[in-house]
């Protein structure tokens, strides 16, 4: 059960969204210890994942000047004033 | 695993059987001004949809305004609606689901077939470089304006994949609902995201700040 780097970045993406049979584990574990290119890969897929947390909190309000446009806000503006 | 809507009333009335008194928020007429272009930014992100986006803005005011009453006070005014929006972006994109699950397969996408060498086992054309010290990353408003950059540059059924499981915290089953594919199909969606993701995040921040020039190994 040799697996390659692409396998085992594939399985450690997947070991973000499910668990991993204990023979896959095996196999990612085996190569982590002597990969270091796929256990650097493995420490930045960790970070992505709570980097991705902190984004969905923070972003995108304060980031971009996307604003609504003067139609659309009167628009808006006028159906909650005409709310019962 | 649902949270429970922010719009449920969690205080009871008083005894004349008005709603609790809003406990802090602002005048409702002035949220439009104050949050709407917020919303407006959270609901275009979302949905790449700008007239859906403001039609959520509405509905997303409208639905804070009958529930001001149950506000606790425990999140800030701004969160307590991004909170209603949220779910109302999620009941939006339900609303759209495919009905069916087609196990289609997804065409390959050659970028990522292109960081694994065949000729070399499939191992990394270029490996991983050293990022240093990445959580400090986390603090810095432009590495966020990055990392937002680099999700827009996703493929659109990646980033959507993105988006439901990783910022929106949808279950898997539910994201392949919406999303209308299978759950393997929707691990090879994250998979490519993120390693895309790293590419781009790699390209575009960590190899200004890092210390290493990521020489293959």
């Amino acid at each position: 059960m040799v697996l390659t780097c692409k396998e085992v970045s594939s399985l450690v993406s997947e070991s973000l969204d499910r668990r991993l049979s204990w023979r896959e584990r095996l196999g990612v574990n085996l190569h982590l210890l002597i990969c270091k290119a796929c256990r650097r890969f493995a420490d930045q897929m960790r970070f992505l994942h709570a980097a991705a947390r902190q984004f969905s909190r923070n972003y995108p309000i304060d980031m971009t000047s996307t604003r609504l446009s003067e139609s659309a806000r009167r628009r808006i503006r006028h159906a909650l004033e005409h709310h019962d | 695993m649902r949270k429970q809507r922010p719009e449920s009333t969690d205080e009871a009335p008083d005894k004349t059987g008005s709603p609790a008194p809003d406990r802090g928020l602002s005048p409702p007429e002035g949220w439009l001004d104050r949050h709407g272009d917020a919303l407006y930014r959270y609901a275009c992100f979302r949905l790449r949809d700008t007239a859906a986006a403001e039609d959520l803005v509405q509905e997303t005011l409208l639905a804070a305004f009958q529930a001001r009453g149950g506000f606790a006070g425990r999140a800030s005014e701004r969160t307590w609606l991004v909170g209603i929006l949220k779910n109302k972006i999620v009941d939006h994109l339900r609303k759209r689901r495919r009905e069916d699950i087609v196990d289609t397969p997804i065409e390959p996408d050659e970028d990522v077939e292109a960081l694994f060498s065949p000729g070399r086992k499939d191992h990394w054309t270029h490996a991983p470089s050293v990022w240093n010290n990445p959580t400090a990353s986390l603090e810095q408003k432009q590495f966020w304006k990055i990392f937002s950059d680099c999700v827009d540059l996703l493929p659109a059924r990646q980033a959507q994949a993105f988006v439901l499981c990783e910022l929106d915290g949808l279950g898997g089953a539910e994201s392949c609902q919406v999303l209308g594919v299978t759950t393997t199909n929707l691990w090879v969606l994250l998979h490519r995201a993120r390693l895309r993701l790293r590419e781009c995040l790699e390209q575009r921040w960590f190899q200004g700040n890092s210390g290493d020039d990521g020489a293959d190994l």
